[in-house]
């Protein structure tokens, strides 16, 4: 039996998916970056208990402020130093992966639902409902987010929960905006009008025909919020009034190192590096997605 | 034209209102507010009492037009806390809290003009792509850490710039910096985009074929209207820069709105968070009035839509 009628030379002959794929993602630096040090991180946060020397919690009042190994006065057994309570700053910034990232994403995900929902229906029905879920929008734009975000944490009580909490409900403006217009674009094509014409169910239109061809828009801004909400959860905590003390959120890292910031700038230095980091390597894996979404759009 | 305003000018009133209720309601469910002012070692009886004596008793939508039916008349009630009224302490903070928003303004555009203009003139060139690199870098930062690397190198390192208070013009330096970077990448790419679409168009090849200098066509023929939508840009930013000063206020101790909001809302002094937010969202409701407005004057085609 001759092996052409396994496979088709034209099979051999094309380049294998998986290659195009890698080719594409190789070859575009900035997905391949920013999505190595996401991973990186990632896998950060889920081995935290094995990768960090240290408790985060735990305090040495004898070994306060040691600076990094690369300084003088370094001590091997904390690389990062440690903070004004002799708390080992790696073992800190290690576990604080895991604060950010986990607003970071239920955030998203809250606002995603929420945007999403009201850009969709905004988007395919038109006329009224896009008039008033405009509005919405726009009076959601209209509140200052870090004051409002702010008070509610101060009179709720801040809490890990209570922070996702607000930020989910404050940072779907972009998903509604984004998925309104693109589902505009998509229902004026004929595969809507040919489901509709078959009987289809506007449920079943918008589950099966409208939202996978705006997920890869949804994707993309996915991966905006995370970082804004990464970026706002730091901001709270910094001002005091986000995930609460001793949790080794970087933001809080920030903050209680704002008073020795002049002789140990290390303590200020190194968890907004890591911020710095993170919310650089998720925009980063966005604008690398983005394009591997729609190659017509590169720069 | 005038059909247009008018429309826009009423959904501006309606979104007013609208945070007016929402920032109401949400300082109101989010807790106990005579709880949080008796201080937690109150007892049950001095919660009643302050309950009583600042009208929390009363039904919520009765609290809320009390409150909105005065605030129209200028009367934002009294501070619980420093016992002056919030319209005054307000009047006092704004001017601080303006001038550096406008610094921060004057800053971002200073900046992003012209490197928009000149990413533009040589498009993928080393410096298009510096200046993309830069915006790049520059959305990651955290505003409130960048506010505290600006203090250690100017502020402590160098001794080049006061880093706390509002004395003088060179305190506002530091704060407009690290509050005005944020929207710098914004204004760039918009140049940058207006500037490539208006240099392709015909009436510059004909100012190129006049013969006019170089630096004329650029700036006194393209730039004067590639620079549109970044004016209707500004003033939104302005807006959310307003909002964001609460986070660079506190980091320099300038003692403007922001940081009377942060106060107020660390003292759970409600009636100055309730009249910051509704002041904040109504500047910015003006703000982005006034920029429909200039896009429909500027470009009619959006008032028919």
């Amino acid at each position: 039996m001759a092996i052409d009628s396994f496979v088709s030379v034209d099979e051999i002959l094309k380049p294998e998916r998986a290659a195009l794929l890698r080719s594409r993602i190789f070859g575009h630096t900035t997905l391949a970056i920013g999505g190595a040090v996401v991973l990186l991180v990632v896998a950060t946060a889920l081995l935290a208990p094995w990768l960090a020397p240290h408790d985060p919690l735990a305090q040495d009042l004898g070994a306060r402020l040691i600076p990094p190994i690369w300084h003088d006065g370094g001590d091997p057994s904390h690389l990062l130093g440690t903070d004004q309570l002799g708390r080992d700053y790696l073992s800190r910034l290690i576990y604080g992966s895991r604060i950010s990232l986990v607003v970071g994403a239920s955030a998203a995900a809250m606002s995603a639902v929420i945007g999403t929902s009201l850009g969709v229906l905004a988007g395919y029905f038109g006329g009224r409902v896009d008039l008033a879920i405009t509005f919405v929008i726009t009076t959601r734009l209209a509140m200052p987010v870090v004051l409002v975000a702010l008070a509610v944490a101060a009179f709720v009580g801040s809490s890990l929960q209570i922070v996702i909490a607000v930020l989910g409900l404050l940072l779907w403006d972009r998903f509604a905006v984004v998925t309104r217009s693109a589902t505009m674009q998509v229902r004026a094509l004929d595969y809507i009008a040919a489901a509709r014409a078959i009987g289809a169910s506007t449920a079943r239109i918008i589950a099966s025909e409208i939202l996978p061809n705006i997920a890869n828009a949804l994707v993309v801004v996915a991966t905006l919020e995370m970082a804004q909400a990464i970026l706002l959860e730091a901001t709270l905590s910094f001002l005091g009034l986000g995930v609460p003390p001793p949790a080794p959120s970087w933001g809080l890292m920030v903050a209680e190192g704002k008073e020795y910031m002049f002789f140990s700038p290390w303590v200020i230095t190194i968890p907004g590096a890591a911020l710095f980091t993170l919310v650089l390597a998720i925009n980063l894996l966005g604008d690398g997605l983005r394009d591997l979404a729609a190659p017509e759009n590169r720069a | 034209m005038l059909a247009y305003a008018a429309k826009r000018l009423v959904v501006a009133l309606l979104v007013a209102l609208t945070v007016s209720i929402i920032s109401f309601a949400l300082l109101h469910l989010s807790g106990d507010l005579a709880q949080s002012m008796a201080g937690p070692s109150a007892t049950a009886a001095d919660v009643e009492h302050v309950r009583k004596a600042y009208g929390l008793d009363r039904p919520l939508l009765l609290q809320y037009l009390d409150w909105i039916g005065k605030a129209l008349r200028g009367n934002l009630g009294e501070s619980f806390f420093l016992k002056v009224p919030v319209a005054e302490l307000i009047a006092d903070r704004l001017p601080i809290t303006l001038t550096l928003g406008v610094c921060a303004l004057l800053f971002a555009l200073t900046l992003s003009l012209p490197l928009g203009v000149l990413a533009a003139v040589r498009p993928n060139s080393w410096l298009d792509r510096l200046a993309l690199g830069l915006s790049v870098l520059g959305q990651a930062l955290p505003s409130f850490w960048f506010a505290l690397i600006l203090i250690i190198v100017f502020g402590l390192k160098l001794r080049w710039l006061p880093v706390s208070g509002d004395a003088t013009w060179a305190h506002f330096v530091l704060p407009a910096v690290a509050l005005g970077y944020y929207a710098t990448p914004a204004f760039m790419r918009l140049t940058r985009a207006g500037m490539l679409e208006v240099l392709a168009s015909d009436y510059i090849r004909t100012a190129r074929a006049k013969g006019l200098r170089a630096p004329t066509v650029l700036f006194k023929h393209a730039l004067r209207n590639a620079v549109i939508p970044v004016v209707a840009v500004a003033a939104v930013q302005f807006g959310f820069m307003l909002g964001g000063s609460i986070v660079i206020e506190s980091v320099f101790s300038l003692h403007g709105v922001g940081y009377l909001g942060w106060e107020a809302i660390s003292r759970s002094d409600f009636p100055v968070v309730q009249a910051i937010v509704l002041i904040l969202a109504c500047i910015y409701v003006v703000l982005t009035l006034m920029a429909d407005m200039l896009n429909a004057v500027l470009d009619p085609r959006i008032r028919v839509r």
